[in-house]
């Protein structure tokens, strides 16, 4: 009976984690288009619905209607499998991530995230590396220049920030002494870590907009160069599939950023989720902005970045925070 | 190092820059609600215009349709009992037409026209063809006083020989005979 309990719950949280989830990537959709319209003086999105709200439903819809189109040399199983990889990595980073402390239901205690995997930081960062393989073999699978070459610099690029995203974490896993999302929610009880972290955090921040292939490190995409790189040669869902891993990434990096650096779901007077909300639109809302405001990077300077700034201060950084704990 | 501070400052400009534009009004015309006001000699939508008096001006020449690069004007000629000539049927192809203006130049009665109407979709490409009625108009359009056959040397209603605007009487040729 308890088994059963736990799994009936198990399957309620994950859907409303997976509902939440997909319709704020949706609207994650509107807000930046919104946002980066507003950046550059245009209205954005304003014709379906009220200030365009119902543009993400009427995107689903046509992309949901348009042909599905596989090019005649690619190769078919990998080229219909690599989105899926790329949505279904990014959404199940999401099951480590807590977005309350406890709930008690009828006297029984419900923890408000979905597992709490004493290896937490580890696994998001394991899904984020099998994301660069939907990518990669999208890229490949497609058989085409344009796309093989996205998906090649993706792997590369993807790789490369995989390092410093890690390495500036340390610290944090040191203040913390857990992998647990949970335990270093717990951890900030006093204070958010991004007071004694702040170059963990810049480093964390710009590692994870090259996670997710955003403006200034878009190479994977370079709509001006590739033509839109690795998922050149994708039509309907299959696109939006691509589409839905990114978002749901930026959700992801997100609501990372709040629970290392921002405290999680904790805040005053709000109720926590509201708090992790608030706290994963601000992390978007400043990725929009970066976007709306620095062109992309050269591929050198993109891997000069990456190896020789980010990589070694994030060393420095685990070395000083290192010292200052033994003192 | 000093270099460095500079990139920090360039940075801090552009993201300053794009902030401030946030709080800008955009400048977006959006377009079914607020309608620009198109300049005089916009070119979109053609008509065939009618003299002061009510006449249709197109007397037919061709010369529209000769110079039309598109080959989107077609006509037949024909002429009344007094002598006016005019297009039987007029047929513009408005699928075809790219909007150039030669016809209005080439036009010697000022009788086609451009106007700036261009909100002429259709889901149908068949009903983009218009016929004489749907071209004509019951205004002079851009030149509102002219009126051809009151300068040309054509006997018309509107005079006989030599009775036309800045015409001579006709010579009578034997009298100049040696």
């Amino acid at each position: 009976m308890e088994w059963l309990i736990g799994i009936i719950i198990l399957i309620f949280k994950l859907g409303l984690v997976m509902v939440c989830l997909l319709l704020l990537a949706a609207y994650l959709v509107w807000i930046e288009r919104k946002f980066l319209a507003r950046l550059q003086i245009r209205y954005g999105p304003n014709r379906a619905g009220k200030f365009g709200l119902l543009q993400p439903i009427a995107d689903t819809i046509k992309m949901m209607t348009k042909e599905d189109t596989v090019p005649e040399t690619a190769d078919r199983i990998i080229f219909m499998l690599a989105p899926a990889v790329v949505a279904t990595s990014a959404l199940l980073m999401f099951a480590v991530v807590p977005f309350g402390s406890q709930l008690t239901l009828w006297g029984k205690k419900i923890p408000l995230v979905i597992t709490d995997l004493n290896i937490g930081l580890l696994f998001v960062f394991a899904l984020s590396a099998l994301g660069v393989y939907g990518v990669a073999l999208g890229g490949w699978a497609s058989n085409s220049k344009y796309s093989l070459l996205g998906g090649i610099r993706g792997a590369a690029q993807m790789i490369s920030y995989e390092l410093s995203l890690g390495l500036s974490l340390v610290p944090i896993v040191m203040l913390a002494g857990s992998l647990s999302l949970v335990d270093i929610v717990q951890a900030q009880e006093k204070y958010p870590f991004i007071f004694v972290q702040p170059v963990a955090f810049a480093i964390f921040i710009i590692s994870a907009m090259a996670e997710s292939k955003r403006i200034p490190f878009d190479l994977p995409e370079a709509e001006n160069e590739l033509g839109s790189g690795y998922h050149t040669e994708y039509s309907g869902m299959r696109f939006g599939l691509f589409f839905l891993g990114e978002y749901v990434h930026m959700q992801v990096l997100g609501a990372l950023v709040a629970v290392l650096f921002l405290g999680g779901w904790r805040g005053p007077v709000l109720p926590p989720f509201v708090w992790l909300f608030i706290k994963i639109v601000l992390v978007a809302l400043i990725m929009i902005w970066i976007r709306g405001t620095l062109p992309r990077l050269r591929y050198d300077q993109l891997m000069a970045l990456g190896w020789k700034v980010l990589i070694p201060a994030a060393l420095l950084n685990i070395m000083v925070t290192g010292a200052v704990l033994l003192l | 190092m000093s270099s460095g501070l500079e990139a920090v400052k360039a940075l801090a400009a552009g993201f300053a820059t794009t902030f401030k534009h946030l709080f800008r009004k955009p400048i977006t015309e959006e377009y079914p609600e607020y309608r620009r006001q198109l300049p005089e000699r916009a070119r979109a939508r053609i008509i065939l215009t009618r003299d002061p008096d009510g006449g249709e001006r197109c007397v037919a020449c061709y010369l529209c349709s000769a110079v039309c690069p598109v080959s989107c004007i077609s006509m037949q000629s024909a002429e009344r009992e007094d002598g006016r000539r005019h297009a039987s049927w007029f047929r513009i192809n408005f699928a075809r037409c790219i909007y150039c203006g030669f016809c209005e130049e080439a036009c010697p009665t000022s009788a086609i026209q451009l106007t700036s109407m261009f909100e002429t979709c259709e889901r149908k490409i068949l009903s983009l063809v218009y016929e004489k009625e749907d071209l004509l108009v019951d205004h002079g359009g851009k030149d509102k006083e002219y009126n051809f056959y009151k300068y040309t040397g054509v006997a018309t209603q509107e005079g006989g020989k030599g009775e036309h605007i800045k015409e001579a009487k006709p010579v009578n040729v034997k009298s100049n005979l040696p």
